[in-house]
């Protein structure tokens, strides 16, 4: 990887073409793409730390809930937790489930569809998602058009902050932080086709060889696939790994909103406009005083 | 306030009070606020009115709290007007009659009160809208604090109403300045001529005929 897979393929909030869109060479092998195979990790949050390491986060109190989960949720200053969930199996089978959330780097991002800032968001021709807090005006719009609810707000600046897939690291050929802590080696990083290709390989092994029958890939296509892929022992059930949906995309409220409502909208102001002023020049004003001074009265055929 | 007050030297007459007037143009300059900044994030090519009005973050910021001053502005029209904008018989005339007052043949056109039909179907659209307007904006000001349904249905409705209100606007405004000669004076400085009057409201001018004969 190179600074030359941070060109911008994509914008925000962005009035006609993308800048140099199609001037860069092909960059498809160079998707980058995190595994994260939730079958081998442990739960030592290992990523979490290296996550506020590297990001200069400050540490952030983690709060008790009985179980092994250190937070509630991300937050503005918590890009990347582990979710933890216990799960008992048709079979009678318990399970301890340990997934990394964050950003998931969609190709289809919800959260740069509704941002209507000029530049706030970027998808980078590796693929990655980032946003650029100093083009951000706080509208919150990207969390309502996120599928994975992953934008939080600063409370103090307004500004939402989250995962960059380590940006900076990655365009110095370097893996994201949260790989290079993982002891286990659950997180793998690569191209997509690479990770892809180890993924159904772990996924194979598990249907064949664990007895995981439903075990597969999350790599949902609901938004164009994603940047962060996982390693299930139940595709058909990503929710019971905290919450993961089943079939994320862009509402069709944000949708409608972002593309016929536009413009229909736009064609009725443009519209009323055009009326009122043909009507003007057809009828000319009603004026105040009748048969006044002699002004015209307008409305000439 | 009907009858002898209303009729002012130089055959004017009272239309709008000081205190009607200053409720209006609270609504109307709050409106064309909330109209611009909102312009600017409805679509990327006029997001530099935000731009010229002082930054996109400082109009995130303002919109909301003019929209707090511009529905507290229609609620004191409500409070003043609700029971005058009430529909009437005369309105349905004056509904049916629409296209002579569009084309000018003002003599076509059946009498109508203080408010005619178009005037009362403004303020009620402007009242409602402005509620759900102001319910949808609070969705929008803390999305953090509500469910993703919620969120969804404000992004969408929130345009929905503000399209509607521009609709409205516009028309508004085409009708108050260049259109209606005389409509703004009486919104700016409170008076009509009475040839406007009788011409544009002769039931609510003869009411106050009415009762300035009476009193004398
Ligand atoms: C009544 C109280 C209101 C509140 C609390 C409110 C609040 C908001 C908020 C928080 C946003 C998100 C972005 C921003 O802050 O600019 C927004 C967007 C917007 N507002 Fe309002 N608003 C109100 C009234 C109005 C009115 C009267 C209009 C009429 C023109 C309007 C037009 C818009 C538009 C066009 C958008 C952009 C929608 C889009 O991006 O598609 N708002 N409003
Ligand atoms: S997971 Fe959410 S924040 Fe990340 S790219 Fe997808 S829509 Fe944007």
């Amino acid at each position: 990887m190179s600074q030359a897979t941070l060109r911008i393929q994509k914008i925000s909030g962005h009035a006609g073409p993308v800048p140099g869109e199609g001037m860069a060479r092909d960059t498809k092998d160079k998707q980058v793409c995190k595994l994260v195979d939730v079958t081998t990790c442990i739960g030592c949050k290992a990523c979490e730390i290296a996550c506020q390491e590297w990001n200069d986060l400050p540490f952030a109190k983690t709060s008790f809930d009985n179980t092994y989960q250190t937070m509630p949720d991300t937050a503005w200053n918590y890009w990347n937790l582990i979710r933890f969930n216990e799960h008992t199996r048709d079979d009678g089978g318990f399970m301890w489930l340990m997934r990394k959330d964050q950003c998931m780097h969609c190709a289809e991002p919800g959260c740069l569809e509704a941002c209507p800032a000029d530049g706030a968001i970027v998808q980078y021709s590796n693929g990655i998602v980032d946003f650029q807090t100093d083009r951000c005006i706080g509208c919150g719009y990207c969390i309502t058009g996120c599928p994975f609810n992953i934008p939080k707000f600063h409370p103090a600046t307004h500004k939402v902050h989250k995962c960059t897939l380590c940006a900076d690291r990655v365009a110095e050929n370097l893996e994201p932080a949260c790989i290079k802590s993982c002891p286990t080696g659950c997180l793998h990083f690569g191209t997509k086709d690479d990770m892809l290709d180890l993924a159904n390989r772990r996924a194979k092994q598990l249907r064949k060889d664990y007895g995981f029958a439903n075990a597969g890939v999350y790599d949902p296509a609901g938004v164009g696939g994603t940047g962060v892929i996982y390693v299930l022992h139940d595709t058909t059930n990503p929710e019971i790994y905290g919450g993961l949906p089943k079939d994320p995309h862009i509402s069709w409220a944000v949708k409608l909103w972002k593309h016929p409502l536009k413009w229909l909208g736009n064609l009725a102001m443009i519209g009323g406009a055009i009326g009122l002023f043909t009507h003007y020049l057809r009828y000319g004003p009603k004026l105040e005083h009748k048969n006044g001074n002699g002004a015209s009265a307008g409305g000439a055929q | 306030m009907s009858g002898q007050a209303n009729l002012l030297p130089n055959n004017r007459v009272l239309r709008y009070t000081f205190r009607e007037r200053l409720i209006h143009w609270t609504a109307g300059i709050s409106y064309v606020y909330l109209l611009l900044t909102g312009l600017a994030f409805w679509t990327p090519w006029l997001f530099w009115i935000a731009v010229v009005l002082g930054g996109a973050s400082i109009s995130r910021m303002l919109h909301p709290w003019a929209g707090l001053v511009f529905v507290f502005a229609v609620i004191l029209m409500y409070g003043m007007w609700s029971a005058q904008m009430r529909e009437t018989a005369e309105d349905k005339a004056w509904w049916d009659a629409m296209r002579f007052y569009i084309s000018n043949e003002d003599e076509k056109v059946p009498p109508a009160g203080r408010f005619n039909g178009g005037q009362k179907f403004l303020f009620w659209s402007f009242f409602w809208c402005g509620i759900v307007l102001l319910l949808t904006g609070i969705v929008l000001w803390y999305p953090q604090e509500f469910p993703e349904a919620v969120r969804l249905v404000a992004i969408f409705i929130h345009p929905v109403c503000a399209l509607a209100t521009i609709g409205l606007f516009m028309l508004h405004v085409y009708m108050g300045t260049a259109y209606e000669r005389g409509a703004f004076g009486s919104v700016i400085r409170g008076d009509v001529s009475r040839d406007f009057a009788m011409r544009h409201h002769r039931t609510w001018f003869e009411e106050i005929l009415r009762q300035a004969s009476a009193k004398q």
